[in-house]
């Protein structure tokens, strides 16, 4: 079949992708300095990848100045618009009525008199609550906030109990974070303030112009109706702001000041703002606690973190393709049994086949004693978790088993989505198995799941369980000792986040540093990876 | 050329033959590799001649004695607390995932852009970054250690509405035009969520319950800082973790295997009957990203 065709398509388009490298680079060169859609067009499937990320660094600085040019945009307009809201507002005093006069000082006070006695209430009650918690709490709460607390724990001598009674003065923590809660509180009551007299405004004007205004009916109405997402959202939201966004702010505050241990904020010492001095322990040269720096360490493990969430996701991802392809095969038999099999140890919860595995590795585990006591192989145990590089291709090794299952899931239906007939006509120009995969498979796989491979490789630098479960970090990595935590050569940046905090010292300000380092990390690699895959950006389209 | 073409077809069938034979042994092999752990697993939890790991599979004694064992331990007490958190977690998990998924697949709202994007980037936040001021604050409510389950419950639930883009993606699918037929007819949005959209959407609410329900039985780091040091509070995974360490080990493995076997084995027998709307939701997630 293959010999009655005179020319193979498959071969010729490689043919023609094979250019000099002087002349590869140079088209990429001439279109980054010259963009032409024809130029672009003509560039292979190779030269556009890399033009790609080459357009995207040289926008770098192009994007930095543009950023901050933005920065200054947003400033100005930002003060244009309170200028505007605090005219608006003046105005709305100077020619509103005295219901609306009253509003600025009691809140909801027009609504109620104008007969929305809902909204009113509401407005009316935010404001005493408001009022009420800055007298009793936030007030003190605030004004403790630039110093974190002024008087630690005190000691004092009781004559009659012949003790020493230990009295408990301001609390660092409960500051910074009350502190937080308030501003959170002042700016909401802010936003609700406005709102109020932004609403006044506008019953005004309604009345005036012989409108009726809506009702507590309709107002709850609407609660189920336009206004339904409002109500769907606010529980969700609630929990968000209060469990992920307030603690994230407080961690990231956490990171300027010396909070760990010895510095817990209430029953030993205080602890106060630091400026940026963690970041520069983080990221200095010095050696800390006679071993090698921090930042060597912050190296070493970055490295091995990017290395792992790179082998983690490209290994899991391919061979789980291949697991799938083979099942797919037409003329495979028992397919669904196959399948379950494999779905089977997904719904096994990890710290059980994780631990098992991880045990079953060990040095005096069931391998090791089998191949040692039954089996007569070996005399010496394997050093699975005892080796740095054993262990690291162990991990990454039984990363693939308790990963194959769960991609050979998600690509069986999308390869079972790829056209028949573009396989078929492939076949009729003559293209063996691999060109077939190469050139339809891959591209076809690439492009739909580059997101969830983009969320595979940010949850694989972030996965802590396959790395805790398994290794714990082991083995020591005894140059690092120095630093916080023991650190090992499995260590992930999220293990050795966890490690710092529950250590002896429990370096808080130092986990926090490093949380904010691996959310820079992840932000930049999302931030490339955005930019340079087309099947991301377009939310729409998938609708 | 006839005759080629026959040869040549035959090739194929054979060159198919041996191909296909070839898938099924490397099918084989990875189904043992993939199982023999759990049945290794399974087979030890009935060994009773020694409670440490040795060089064989296959016990020499078979016997109930684990599961005694394990009967007897503070084990009930984790399971039970996993269990209500699971249930928990279930429920409330899934309204929350499906109130905010479904209103940021439906709706058109000013913000609403801004609030995905934020979303994501709080994301890109490494999540054990918070535990630290959580367990404080959970401390302060005295939800910690041995009232560690209520707490747990709050926090998992609490953060889930940041999970919702399987469901979006499923929500996504279902056309608009069956909505604002509905709307036409004078339904409200309250309406058309519980008579149109809810009834058509039972494979991603079982997804939703499915994945909700199994997170807690695998919860280890946040459920081991709460509890810390108090058995009362464990869940399995943290309870479990612990028979495992050095000076454990030698006493506790095969109990360790008894309790693996009991907490993996109701867990997988709902997870193969909703198997169906676990793939289902797998693959709609990683297309729609």
């Amino acid at each position: 079949m293959k010999r009655q065709n005179g020319t193979d398509p498959a071969k010729s388009s490689v043919q023609r992708k094979h250019k000099s490298p002087k002349r590869f680079f140079a088209e990429i060169g001439m279109l980054l300095k010259e963009y032409t859609d024809q130029g672009y067009l003509r560039l292979s499937k190779l030269q556009k990848f890399f033009y790609k990320i080459l357009a995207f660094f040289s926008k770098i600085p192009a994007a930095i100045v543009g950023f901050f040019k933005n920065i200054g945009r947003y400033i100005k307009n930002g003060a244009v618009s309170l200028v505007n809201e605090f005219k608006d507002i003046g105005r709305t005093f100077a020619q509103g009525d005295w219901k609306t006069k009253t509003s600025f000082f009691v809140m909801g006070f027009g609504n109620i008199a104008r007969g929305q006695v809902l909204r009113g209430l509401l407005f009316l009650l935010f404001e005493i609550v408001f009022i009420v918690y800055m007298i009793t709490a936030g007030g003190y709460w605030l004004s403790m906030l630039p110093s974190l607390g002024k008087q630690g724990p005190t000691q004092a001598y009781n004559e009659i109990l012949d003790t020493y009674t230990t009295t408990y003065n301001d609390n660092s923590f409960k500051i910074l974070l009350y502190g937080v809660l308030t501003i959170f509180f002042i700016v909401a009551f802010i936003y609700t303030w406005r709102l109020n007299v932004k609403q006044n405004k506008l019953a005004e004007q309604f009345l005036k112009s012989g409108k009726k205004l809506s009702s507590d009916k309709d107002d709850l109405r609407s609660m189920v109706d336009e206004n339904f997402y409002k109500t769907l959202l606010a529980l969700p939201l609630t929990g968000i702001l209060v469990f992920t966004v307030m603690p994230i702010v407080f961690m990231i505050l956490v990171a300027f000041t010396n909070y760990d241990g010895a510095h817990n904020g209430f029953s030993n010492n205080l602890f106060t703002w630091v400026g940026l001095d963690n970041f520069n322990t983080l990221l200095s040269w010095q050696s800390a606690g006679g071993g090698q720096s921090y930042s060597a360490t912050f190296g070493e493990i970055l490295a091995w973190t990017l290395i792992w969430a790179f082998l983690a996701t490209f290994t899991n991802y391919f061979l789980g393709m291949f697991v799938a392809m083979m099942i797919n095969k037409k003329g495979i038999r028992l397919k669904k049994m196959w399948r379950t099999i494999l779905v089977m140890t997904v719904a096994i919860p990890q710290f059980i086949s994780l631990l098992y595995v991880s045990k079953m590795f060990a040095r005096n585990g069931l391998i090791n004693l089998t191949l040692k006591d039954t089996l007569h192989w070996i005399s010496q145990p394997l050093p699975f978790w005892e080796d740095p590089t054993w262990a690291r291709v162990s991990v990454i090794l039984i990363n693939v088993w308790i990963g194959i299952p769960y991609l050979m899931l998600i690509t069986t239906g999308i390869l079972m989505n790829i056209p028949a007939d573009l396989y078929e006509s492939a076949r009729i120009d003559g293209a063996n198995a691999w060109q077939q995969y190469t050139k339809i498979t891959l591209p076809y796989m690439l492009f739909i799941t580059g997101p969830y491979l983009l969320t595979s490789f940010t949850g694989n630098m972030n996965n802590f369980n396959v790395i805790y479960l398994l290794t714990g970090g082991a083995p020591t990595n005894s140059a690092a000792s120095g630093a916080a935590g023991s650190v090992g050569y499995t260590d992930l940046l999220i293990t050795w986040l966890f490690k710092i905090t529950t250590g002896a010292e429990s370096q808080y300000y130092l986990a926090s540093v490093v949380g904010i380092m691996v959310f820079v990390v992840v932000a930049l690699i999302s931030l490339v990876v955005y930019n340079v895959l087309p099947s991301i950006k377009n939310e729409e389209d998938f609708q | 050329m006839s005759k080629m073409k026959k040869q040549h077809h035959m090739g194929l069938r054979a060159l198919n033959r041996v191909s296909n034979s070839a898938i099924y042994t490397l099918l084989v092999i990875i189904s043992i590799i993939w199982l023999i752990p759990f049945v290794f697993i399974l087979l030890q939890s009935f060994r009773v001649e020694n409670t440490y790991q040795v060089g064989y599979v296959i016990p020499h004694q078979w016997g109930f004695d684990n599961y005694i064992k394990l009967w007897n331990s503070d084990f009930k007490r984790w399971y039970l607390n996993t269990f209500i958190i699971a249930l928990a977690a279930a429920v409330f998990q899934t309204i929350i995932v499906l109130c905010m998924s479904y209103t940021l697949s439906r709706f058109r709202f000013r913000m609403r852009n801004s609030l995905m994007r934020f979303m994501l980037i709080l994301g890109m936040f490494p999540g054990m970054l918070t535990m630290i001021i959580l367990y404080r604050v959970l401390a302060d409510l005295g939800l910690t250690q041995a009232n560690a389950v209520p707490g747990l419950i709050l926090v998992s639930v609490a953060s889930s509405g940041m999970g919702y883009y399987v469901s979006k993606g499923f929500f996504d699918t279902i056309p608009k035009s069956l909505d604002e037929a509905a709307r036409v007819d004078g339904a409200t949005r309250l309406q058309v969520l519980t008579k149109i959209i809810l009834p058509l959407s039972k494979p991603i609410v079982i997804y939703t319950i499915l994945t909700a329900f199994m997170g807690p039985w695998g919860d280890y780091v946040f459920a081991r800082y709460v509890a810390f040091g108090t058995s009362a509070g464990y869940n399995v995974a943290v309870g479990m973790y612990s028979w495992l360490t050095n000076d454990q080990i030698d006493t506790m493995y095969t109990t360790f295997c008894a309790g693996g076997v009991i907490v993996a084995l109701p867990v997988t027998i709902l997870f193969l009957c909703l198997q169906k709307y676990y793939v289902e939701g797998v693959t709609g997630g990683a297309v729609k990203g």
